[in-house]
């Protein structure tokens, strides 16, 4: 359906080019503002050129699981609103937005970011319940990068509530921040024919062979993985696009 | 019992402070942004496109259809759960029909223009400033327009009449809510709700207030459709 756009694609990206000018490893300006929700304990808006997300965070105080009674707990849900394409459609979530949802959770939660035993408020009776909601404003493409980063910002943004009584009052805020240990920073390499590129326009999106996310860390060390695209691909090729994700994400990390 | 100053010190007759923009979003037929003190809206039109379910079309004319939707971190009190409740439904119902009068959709049988509004932030006033916003898009998108719809609430707490009530004035326990929208030139209305006790003569008072706020609205849509107008030139 589009392999004039894969055709053209893959011939600029041999040639070091895009469609819209770029380098293949070239991101679009990235630019975060956080508190932009004043009713949400946190908040982050995150653009990546004409891609655009806002992610806010509630907190709730809500009954253990029976497995883990000192440790709260933490949901991320993606909103893909028929706002920002003219392909997404209302209705319950599909599986883009939950792939897209699942990602951003892990890397957030198996990386242990969020220290959860931070969020215990009576062992085995009541614990903090993080949720955090990325609604999506404009989809120019990269929304896997561009959700991830906004959900981690508006983290780092949350302060607690205060508690009174044991209900809780959304309207005083604590200046108590979320207890965030590490700063996962994810990063999507798409694969055509041979090359790779980051941080694709929807266009790109449309016609890619593979894709890896991945979540960096810090110190180098990866805490989530998902391929995607219907192309296989090689031990090597996985290597290259972790290196490639490596690389970007610390150019992210600086921003904030 | 007065209300004799207003909880953020403003002008009974006062709107808060407002901002717009045009063209927000990137891959909407036409966008628009609009905020009035700590309420937000964005609208974003879509179409005309082919209207789908087949049976909702219609032969004669393109049909308006607009999506209120609150962020799920958009409310003072607890999340809002996300997907369509019984007063987003309404709410949706009620913008169509305050921006129906001015839509001209004689031209597109069998389509549908969307209206997609989403509120990140909400201080009450948000079906107003929904529809403030819807309007600015629907300009942007280049839809046939006979006027601007501006939208304002006016309301009475205790027994002083209000215009552009906030959340802490709107759930005061006398507080009353009128939420309308106004047709610039010819000053109609196209919206008109309420909630509260109120003798019908303080409509009046409410309606008087109304004009006046519409009319800043009025401006405010304007200057946002003007610079959108000359960035595109640039």
């Amino acid at each position: 359906m589009y392999e004039e756009l894969r055709n053209e694609i893959i011939s600029l990206l041999s040639k070091q080019a895009r469609l819209d000018g770029r380098k293949p490893e070239e991101y679009r300006e990235v630019k975060i503002e956080t508190g932009v929700s004043r009713n949400a304990e946190g908040s982050a808006k995150v653009k990546i050129g004409d891609t655009e997300v806002i992610a806010g965070v509630k907190m709730e105080i809500m009954k253990p699981y029976p497995d883990s009674p000192d440790d709260g707990s933490m949901m991320i849900n993606v909103e893909l609103y028929p706002m920002s394409s003219p392909e997404f459609e209302s209705g319950p979530p599909d599986i883009y937005s939950i792939e897209l949802a699942r990602i951003t959770d892990r890397g957030i939660r198996e990386s242990k970011t969020l220290d959860t035993k931070q969020l215990c408020i009576t062992p085995g009776e009541k614990v903090w319940m993080v949720v955090v909601d990325v609604c999506t404003l404009n989809d120019s493409g990269n929304l896997f990068d561009a959700i991830a980063l906004a959900a981690e910002a508006a983290m780092e943004d949350a302060v607690f509530p205060t508690v009174e009584n044991d209900k809780i009052d959304y309207k005083h805020k604590t200046d108590k921040k979320l207890p965030m240990r590490k700063k996962p920073i994810t990063i999507t390499v798409y694969k055509y024919g041979n090359n790779l590129l980051v941080d694709p326009t929807y266009e790109e999106e449309k016609v890619y062979d593979a894709r890896l996310t991945v979540s960096v860390l810090e110190n180098g060390n990866i805490c989530s993985l998902q391929k995607g695209g219907d192309a296989a691909i090689n031990t090597e090729d996985v290597f290259k696009m972790i290196d490639l994700a490596k690389a970007k994400s610390k150019e992210i990390r600086k921003l904030f | 019992m007065t209300y004799d100053k207003r909880f953020d010190g403003r002008k009974f007759d006062e709107t808060r402070h407002m901002e717009a923009k045009a063209g927000v979003i990137k891959r909407a037929a036409g966008s628009g942004w609009f905020k009035i003190g700590n309420t937000e809206a964005y609208a974003a039109v879509y179409g005309p496109r082919e209207m789908y379910p087949r049976f909702l079309q219609n032969p004669e004319k393109g049909v308006l259809r607009c999506h209120y939707n609150m962020m799920p971190f958009s409310s003072a009190g607890d999340r809002v759960r996300p997907g369509p409740s019984r007063r987003s439904k309404e709410i949706s119902m009620v913008t169509e029909r305050a921006l129906r009068p001015v839509v001209d959709l004689s031209e597109y049988p069998n389509a549908v223009v969307d209206v997609f509004i989403e509120l990140p932030q909400t201080d009450a006033g948000t079906r107003c400033a929904g529809i403030c916003a819807a309007s600015i898009a629907l300009a942007d998108a280049g839809i046939s327009m006979s006027d601007l719809v501006c939208s304002i609430s006016a309301g009475k707490v205790e027994d002083t009449m209000l215009l552009d009530l906030t959340y802490e004035e709107d759930s005061h326990e006398m507080g009353v809510d009128i939420p309308m929208a106004m047709l610039h030139n010819s000053k109609q209305i196209s919206l008109l709700q309420m909630d509260g006790e109120l003798p019908p003569e303080d409509l009046k008072r409410a309606i008087e207030l109304v004009k006046k706020g519409c009319d800043q609205i009025y401006e405010v849509q304007k200057q946002a459709l003007k610079n959108r107008f000359n960035e595109t030139k640039d």
